[in-house]
């Protein structure tokens, strides 16, 4: 056998009721490589790690840690075998500091200092290149650092092997570097480091190894420096694909939407919008770049009538028939339909707003037009035909139109949300992370439905976080810092590094042009 | 290898696997031997506490409950008056609002109904008596489950603690009552009410003393499943007790939603209240909701507040306490007390509780052949 091995994982099956998640699934990663786990949602991803990281436990399958048969049976037994994993979600107490993360829940012999770990945590920093402050509170951290924080927890646990589940999801251009970075000293230091991930740019930029799942099955696995970005998406979703995203250049644009000093405030008296002005058109796709929180959540809101906004600000509908503006401001979601604004919105929480995770898609197609029709009582012919129809559209993959949204996968759950706001035919159309932890193929099915709505002449505002799709896919971006409008840059002609340096500095006010120059 | 090594002994003997998609068959099956199982345990406890034949008791239980048609009507009538409540709790709990106030909703319907049989008995033609006494506690159980709602939809109180106090407010007030209206001076109770005229009584349906309360409550039964299931406010309903950001997001007005709903729900506690002063007891004490709020909340979730269900477990709910009043004043002599009855009620409700359990998932036993075919590939 090979000692170079750290993890082998053979014949892995796990199945949830009837759903198989992993089917025979093997893996290995070797001591002192960064190995890429890829594939679409629901390849099992995430599943293959969870029972490597002792959160599940397999129906059948062998997993060996330096060449010797083991049973994982929870986190702890992970740990006790050096394995660490950082999930999507972060598991840390807000209230307390890093270095009281680290320590808790640790059986630790010697007497408790938090004095000592701050230094063993600063220790770990000076060797992997973390920056953070050990006597932080977590509430107080950005993203970022929680995320650091989070692989510091598990290196002073003595990790030497660290599962990162999709780790730049959340991250700006130049965090993800930073990361990058440290798991490269990882690696340098002799850990193993698994990646989940579908983002195929940072696969190629930092792993050595890359393993294929789809559908649960293990495709295979390649050296990255053998593998192209189109190579791999052949791995990952059994065909040939193209990856390039088509942009149609705007054709007859007219405003349809003008935002104006829109300012608004949380309940707790914090700024979330400040002094935000643009213009929307019919035929353009606008996209609104920006770091997690910045105010795009608040803003997509304010236009929808769902979020209070301050005395001044303005927001203008003007109707593609006649030019007849409308304005938006305190009026209610019902109340701005019911002027017959045609406004769709695919919000970031999909199960949380977009739809009732609990019904099924007939009774999710009525949420917005439920009150017409008849008095009284509900009628599920239209919404049914409706849900039937997208699902043959959209291949929506569902047992049924009365299964519950929630138990579809991520993808099926967006094409559901994404198909009805569509089917509305707006002439406005807002999406908020609307490819967000989806794969390859339903991430392009979303773009195409968004480019076919531009062709149809909809204004689409799309709020991004992924700064290749925002800059191939969009006309115009717009870039939100601390809920400043910081700037609108021509999509064809800016660069990523530009916009990232634009999410994270404010701009100096003398060019107070509200970066229009830049639109056309 | 340094590291140390982990052998098969710690595989867990059982897992706990979620199940979809159990036939319905099956899961009714699962219940029926939950039953049986409980009749065999409980079997077993009577004849090791009273060395009495097991069978003997649960003829007596079931005689009970159903031997004549005096205690199959007193069952109906118990059954009857616990569904309604049940139904009125089904539009709060589909709407996510917890309310524990029933017993409370309950009696001031009671109360309100009582004034009305004391105080316009014999004034009021009967129809129009009815019509006052029904209007009257509807509005009353309105009222006490519209002032949570207005504080949640308002200020975002928790319905919880709010309706639960509101029940110690509405059992005051029925003790501020009794003393007003006590009947005979001294008694400390209302006594009958309007014993010899009757008034306000419901009366007699097809020569059976209770069919009324059981059409009004079947009525509402259905009325409420179906209000529920297709109308726009049920729909209204389920989306903002699924999620209130939905809601809002659909244009759903959240805030209109919780006060209509509770309306129902109080309203509907309310005239079960009146189901039970006027179709039932003839009297308003404190004990007039006598608890069947709480059981009421056990059968709401029980039933997955589906109305049609409720009609079942309510059903067995009361059968067991029948039941269970009867083998004590059977066997009292020969060892079953209160508490022994109470024992084997918790026993069985158990049982039927713990069913669910297994319908939703399953146990998977650790695979006997896993140890010799890792040490093969080892």
């Amino acid at each position: 056998m090979d000692n170079n091995v750290a993890v082998r994982m053979v014949g892995i099956t796990k199945t949830f009721g009837t759903i198989v998640a992993n089917k025979k699934a093997n893996l290995e990663v070797r001591r002192g490589e960064i190995l890429s786990l890829l594939g679409e949602n629901g390849s099992g991803k995430t599943t293959l790690m969870n029972m490597l990281s002792g959160i599940y436990y397999p129906d059948e399958g062998e997993i060996y840690i330096d060449g010797n048969l083991v049973t994982i049976n929870s986190p702890k037994d992970a740990l006790d075998l050096g394995i660490g994993m950082i999930h999507q979600h972060f598991k840390l107490v807000d209230v307390l500091t890093a270095a009281e993360n680290v320590v808790l829940g640790l059986n630790e012999k010697e007497k408790y200092s938090i004095k000592r770990t701050a230094a063993k945590v600063r220790e770990i920093c000076q060797k992997y290149g973390f920056v953070i402050d050990p006597m932080k509170k977590v509430y107080e951290m950005s993203v970022s650092e929680k995320q650091t924080l989070e692989i510091i927890k598990v290196l002073y646990r003595g990790a030497s092997i660290l599962i990162l589940d999709e780790p730049t999801a959340v991250l700006t251009p130049q965090e993800t570097d930073k990361l990058f970075e440290v798991i490269k000293n990882m690696k340098k230091d002799g850990k193993s480091v698994i990646i989940i991930t579908h983002k195929l740019h940072e696969v190629l930029a930092v792993s050595d190894r890359v393993a294929v799942l789809r559908k649960g099955e293990y495709i295979g696995s390649v050296e990255t420096k053998d593998a192209t970005e189109i190579s791999l998406t052949e791995m990952m979703v059994g065909k040939k694909v193209t990856l390039d995203i088509d942009r149609p250049e705007p054709q007859n644009t007219k405003k349809r939407l003008e935002v104006k000093n829109v300012t608004c405030y949380r309940k707790d008296g914090v700024k979330v919008l400040d002094d935000v002005s643009f213009e929307a058109y019919g035929g353009e796709i606008l996209g609104i770049a920006g770091i997690a929180g910045s105010g795009q959540k608040e803003l997509l809101e304010a236009i929808a009538g769902l979020q209070p906004v301050s005395e001044n600000s303005e927001i203008t509908y003007y109707s593609p028939e006649d030019m007849k503006p409308t304005s938006l401001i305190g009026k209610s979601v019902k109340a701005i339909r019911n002027l017959g604004v045609s406004l769709s919105f695919v919000p970031e929480d999909r199960l949380g707003m977009g739809l009732v995770g609990g019904m099924g898609m007939t009774e999710n197609m009525m949420l917005k037009t439920y009150y017409g029709g008849v008095p009284f009582v509900t009628s599920k012919g239209k919404p049914k035909a409706l849900a039937e129809k997208i699902i043959k559209d959209l291949e929506v993959v569902t047992p049924g139109v009365s299964t519950p949204v929630r138990k579809l996968s991520g993808g099926n759950v967006q094409k559901v949300l994404v198909g009805r706001e569509i089917a509305a035919s707006p002439t406005l159309l807002m999406t908020a992370y609307a490819v967000r932890g989806l794969d390859i193929n339903t991430s392009y099915t979303i773009y195409r439905l968004l480019n076919e709505q531009k062709k149809r002449g909809v204004a689409v505002i799309y709020v991004g976080e992924d700064l290749d799709v925002l800059l191939e896919l969009c006309d115009r971006i717009l870039v939100l810092c601390a809920g400043k409008n910081n700037g609108i840059v021509d999509a064809r002609s800016t660069t990523k590094e530009q916009v990232g340096l634009m999410m994270t500095h404010i701009a100096k006010k003398d060019n107070d042009g509200k970066g229009d120059a830049a639109n056309d | 290898m340094t590291k140390e090594v982990k052998t098969n002994a710690k595989i867990p003997l059982v897992r706990i696997a979620k199940r979809t998609n159990i036939s319905r068959f099956k899961s009714w099956g699962v219940r029926i031997i939950a039953v049986i199982i409980a009749l065999l345990i409980n079997a077993i406890v009577i004849y090791s506490i009273t060395n009495l034949n097991p069978i003997e008791v649960y003829k007596s239980m079931f005689l009970g409950a159903f031997g004549t048609s005096r205690r199959l009507w007193s069952t109906v009538k118990e059954v009857a008056f616990l569904l309604c409540i049940s139904v009125a709790l089904a539009p709060a709990f589909k709407m996510r609002f917890w309310n524990i106030g029933a017993e409370g909703q309950v009696l001031v319907g009671g109360i309100a109904t009582a004034a009305c049989m004391i105080y316009l008995g014999d004034t009021l033609s009967t129809p129009l008596l009815f019509l006052v006494m029904v209007l009257a506690s509807i509005v009353a159980g309105a009222v006490w489950g519209l002032i949570p709602a207005l504080f949640k939809a308002n200020w975002n109180t928790n319905e919880t603690l709010f309706t639960l106090m509101m029940n110690y407010i509405a059992i005051q007030l029925t003790s501020y009552f009794v003393a007003k209206w006590e009947n005979p001076y001294g008694s400390n109770t209302v006594g009958i009410i309007n014993k010899t005229t009757k008034a306000g009584w419901f009366p007699s349906l097809f020569g059976k003393e209770y069919m009324l309360n059981v059409i009004i409550v079947l009525a509402l039964t259905i009325i409420v499943f179906l209000y529920l299931k297709f109308s726009k406010q049920g729909y209204e309903i389920a989306v903002v007790g699924e999620s209130e950001n939905t809601a809002r997001y659909a244009g759903i007005n959240v805030k209109k939603v919780i006060i209509r709903t509770m309306a129902i729900s109080g309203a509907l506690c309310g005239i079960a209240g009146f189901i039970g002063v006027s179709g039932a007891s003839h009297t308003i004490s404190t004990n007039t909701a006598g608890g069947r709020g709480f059981t009421a909340i056990i059968i709401a979730w029980l039933a997955k507040f589906n109305t049609l269900t409720m009609i079942l477990i309510s059903t067995l709910i009361v059968f067991l306490d029948q039941g269970a009043k009867q083998i004590v004043s059977d066997f009292s002599k020969l060892g079953i007390n209160d508490n022994v009855a109470d024992i084997l009620k918790g026993i069985i409700l158990f049982f039927i509780l713990g069913s669910e359990f297994f319908v939703n998932y399953r146990l998977v036993f650790r695979h006997k052949h896993a140890h010799e075919d890792n040490k093969v590939t080892e």
